[in-house]
């Protein structure tokens, strides 16, 4: 067994029935990948890590992997993260949603939690469609693109994740591939060890759901796609307005050290009492 | 002495602002945890709360209490005009209306008692918003069972330490005026029949 | 009810809000989280905890975004062990049922107060209703059994909130209180006895290793232990259908041994979830069944009937889900009718019709504008009966 397989065969729950659900080509498993080799590298007691997942394709991440896991409803993840990682501090806490869990439905749940900075590592699994219901259009879908509900194409603008995560004051926001998967491990690491709220966007290729509808003629040219157009956010910078048309900028967005909230009731629950004692 | 009271019904009734409602909570206060006695006291919430009619009311009894809210009323303090027009008519045969007579410049009938508790609060202690202790004097005293040690001490376990001294000062004001201007309270309830009162038949609806 | 001794507990008196009561009788519950969202008129509860757990050795109190977020960090907080609740009224009750059918599904001790209003929608946010009572038996989807409890004055509000949290972390279960704005806004007289001077239940947690623990094995009592999260009992929780291991399954045999272990953790202690008050009941040839503040009004109704020679009595319920069919069975004697006053159009009538409606003729007493059912209009309901 290679390195990598035997640290993947460590971490997954052995009285799980596998196979799993993802499809061929899909980009979730790599993202599994890259959370396993992220808390081992961190080397993260697998008791102190909770993975809190929506609903969804992504959602079903949280069953394989040997965390104490929950699998909470569609969109409020964070709600259900909130609360553990509240109770038990101790706790690393991971969220893993889907861009339509955590920016339509879970929209104001994704808001709130950063806002808070509640030490999360909110990970967010952006394929642009709903995959589990059968492809319809999500508030990452581009605009012009095919989906069940989008027959004629979509005529809304998409969210911008990272504008959304850094507005709403999240302490740690990032953008990454599964095509760039050192990269992404690395944010994923980041986001774990620092204080306040995380949010990295994934970018994770559906070809049974979007890429089959939008010209893809298989799930190869999707990886192709994103190593050609998600460019890093030095390139990005400087690249001329029409360059950057269909690209999309993959980097770390903001970095800032301010406390989680978990840390900050704990000094107001610690100046409490000081309080009563005096 | 313990009077054994059957069921008695006061209701607080003023403008928002005028403390009718921390009033109807120290009175309550009081005759519940020092006088012994069962209360209810229920008020008014939200926008009826805000503008407007403010109301408290206390049910006080000697047994427990079953019906919670006062819909037959022996004593109304009217603290606004509006108020005395919108609960005049609940007040049962042989109930007191007390009012504040500055505020009610026309009471519905000239059976009433009144003070100008405002004016008092202001002249006498330059305290406009303990106006409320003031009423909260007064009707202690008009209450035969109500022990103004029991409200002192309802007072100091209900306010902020800086505003006890002033507001102990604004109930003995309250005592002394309702003393001499409406004499002893039993005399206030003459003809009333408060201590044989039957049980409640009313009719409420 | 709860108390350990017959003689005068220690303890203290208060003059306080009914939601002044369920804020006590939580942290005497050993409540250590509260999150929620403010509506009126439940938000008092929310005003104690958030003044109170923080002082508290590891109180949370968390202010959500919406009540949906609310019961979400309930539900976290109490698989992290910790014991949870949140309060709210008729549109925020609304918003929970999702969360409430995945902590049946997810079998998560927990608290909800709903302080019920008028509705349908935002109704009448300072009035008295009942008309919550079907939406908590029903309110979230699928099939699912259910505790749903009430309290009809002050004192009750302490005692049942206690209550509330006992039945839930024994039997693993949402519990729903279900007040009314009279209740929770009256101020009255309450003892609040000392913390242990409470039968207080907390969870079972595993005793054996955790490679031998299944978190969801059918037990004695039909309800499994459970650990906190990060106790070195690593575990899958999910809302769908799962095995005994936690994970999804859609195996039929595996789908109807966890329904009917999730049903029969409760039935099988009706006896004593299903608790119900009676007064005058002995001979009584006219019975009243009531609940919350209209149990107040019904003893004075009573009261006033056997005044005047009417032979009434009352059976007030404490427990609405399930509904108390033997004990309300038991008490109907030899009554010749049943009168259901409510502030609704007949969401526990219905109840009272379907078990008793063979031996007794059953009557509803309805009112839906706001106000509270007086005493003489059940009263006049027992004379004409
Ligand atoms: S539908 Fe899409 S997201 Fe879901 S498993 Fe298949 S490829 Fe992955």
């Amino acid at each position: 067994m290679s390195h990598v397989t035997e640290i993947i065969h460590q971490y997954l729950r052995h009285n799980k029935k596998f196979p799993h659900v993802f499809c061929p080509g899909c980009g979730h498993g790599i993202v599994l990948g890259s959370l396993i080799r992220s808390v081992h590298e961190l080397g993260l007691p697998k008791d102190d890590v909770a993975v809190v997942a929506g609903i969804g394709c992504s959602g079903r991440i949280a069953a394989y992997v040997d965390f104490n896991t929950i699998h909470s409803t569609h969109g409020r993840a964070l709600t259900f993260a909130t609360g553990v990682k509240m109770s038990n501090p101790k706790l690393h806490v991971i969220c893993i949603m889907g861009d339509g869990d955590a920016t339509a439905i879970g929209g104001n749940h994704l808001i709130h939690a950063a806002r808070r900075n509640v030490s999360i590592t909110a990970l967010v699994l952006n394929n642009n469609i709903y995959g589990m219901t059968g492809g319809q259009c999500s508030p990452t879908t581009p605009e012009g693109a095919s989906a069940m509900t989008t027959p004629y194409g979509q005529l809304e603008k998409a969210f911008d994740m990272v504008e959304l995560g850094r507005a709403a004051g999240a302490n740690y926001v990032a953008r990454g591939s599964v095509f760039q998967a050192n990269m992404l491990e690395r944010f994923i690491r980041t986001a774990i060890e620092r204080p306040g709220f995380g949010l990295v966007e994934i970018l994770s290729p559906c070809y049974t759901q979007f890429g089959r509808k939008n010209h893809f003629k298989t799930p190869v040219d999707m990886y192709r796609w994103l190593k050609e157009n998600a460019v890093p956010r030095e390139s990005w910078e400087k690249m001329t307005e029409e360059k950057r048309r269909g690209r999309i900028p993959v980097g770390e967005f903001a970095i800032n050290d301010a406390p989680g909230l978990e840390q900050r009731y704990a000094e107001m629950a610690a100046r409490l009492k000081e309080e009563a004692e005096r | 002495m313990k009077a054994h009271l059957k069921r008695f019904e006061i209701r607080f009734s003023g403008l928002g602002g005028q403390g009718v409602i921390t009033l109807g909570r120290i009175l309550g206060h009081g005759l519940a945890l020092g006088c012994g006695y069962n209360v209810t006291q229920t008020q008014s919430y939200g926008p009826e709360a805000r503008g407007g009619a403010s109301r408290s009311d206390l049910v006080i009894s000697s047994d427990p209490i079953s019906y919670p809210k006062a819909e037959s009323l022996d004593l109304l303090a009217a603290l606004s005009q509006e108020a005395c027009n919108k609960f005049y008519r609940h007040l049962k045969p042989g109930g007191i209306l007390l009012i504040e007579t500055d505020m009610v410049r026309q009471p519905p009938s000239n059976v009433f008692i009144g003070l100008p508790f405002t004016k008092l609060a202001k002249e006498k202690l330059g305290a406009p918003q303990a106006m409320n202790t003031i009423v909260l004097g007064a009707i202690t005293h008009i209450l035969p069972f109500a022990q103004p040690r029991a409200m002192k001490k309802a007072l100091e376990e209900n306010l902020p330490p800086k505003i006890q001294a002033m507001n102990l000062k604004a109930f003995n004001l309250g005592q002394r005026q309702a003393r001499t201007h409406f004499g002893p309270a039993p005399e206030i309830w003459e003809g009333n029949g408060m201590d044989e009162k039957e049980p409640d038949q009313r009719e409420v609806l | 009810m709860s108390r350990t001794s017959a003689k005068r507990p220690k303890g203290r008196e208060m003059f306080a809000l009914g939601n002044e009561a369920v804020a006590e009788g939580a942290l005497i519950a050993g409540c250590t989280f509260y999150g929620g969202y403010p509506i009126t008129p439940s938000s008092e509860i929310m005003e104690i905890m958030a003044r109170e757990l923080p002082r508290r050795e590891s109180g949370v109190f968390l202010q959500m975004e919406d009540e949906i977020a609310s019961l979400g960090a309930v539900i976290g907080a109490s698989l992290a062990g910790r014991k949870a609740m949140t309060a709210t009224s008729g549109p925020g009750f609304s918003l929970m049922q999702e969360h409430i059918g995945y902590a049946c599904m997810a079998e998560t001790p927990l608290v909800v107060v709903d302080v019920m209003r008028g509705g349908p929608s935002t109704g009448l946010p300072t009035s008295p209703a009942q008309g919550d009572v079907q939406q908590a038996r029903w309110g979230t989807h699928g099939d699912h059994p259910i505790i749903v409890l009430s309290a009809s004055n002050v004192q009750e509000c302490l005692e049942m909130t206690v209550t509330s949290f006992n039945m839930a972390e024994k039997y693993r279960t949402p519990v729903i209180l279900l007040l009314d704005e009279i209740t929770a806004h009256t101020r009255e007289k309450i003892f609040v006895p000392e913390p242990d001077e409470f039968a207080i239940f907390n969870r079972t947690v595993p005793a054996m290793p955790p490679e031998w623990y299944k978190p969801f094995e059918e037990t004695v009592r039909g309800v499994p232990p459970m650990p906190p999260l990060g106790s070195g009992y690593r575990f899958h929780t999910t809302g769908l259908t799962h095995d005994v291991n936690g994970f999804p399954t859609q195996r039929p045999d595996e789908i109807e041994d966890l329904m009917l272990r999730l049903f029969r953790k409760i039935d099988q202690f009706y006896p004593d979830i299903q608790l119900v008050d009676d007064h005058q009941c002995e001979d009584a040839e006219i019975i009243v069944v009531a609940y919350g503040s209209v149990a107040r009004s019904a003893r004075l109704g009573v009261d006033m009937a056997r005044e005047s020679g009417v032979k009434a009595g009352l059976v007030s319920l404490r427990t609405l889900f399930p509904f108390p069919r033997n004990p309300l069975i038991q008490r109907l004697g030899a009554a010749r009718a049943v009168i259901v006053p409510e502030m609704n159009m007949g969401q526990i009538s219905r109840e009272v019709k379907r078990v008793a409606s063979n031996r007794v003729q059953v009557r509803a007493l309805n009112r839906i504008d706001g106000d509270i059912i007086t005493p003489t209009q059940i009263y006049k309901a027992i004379s004409q009966a």
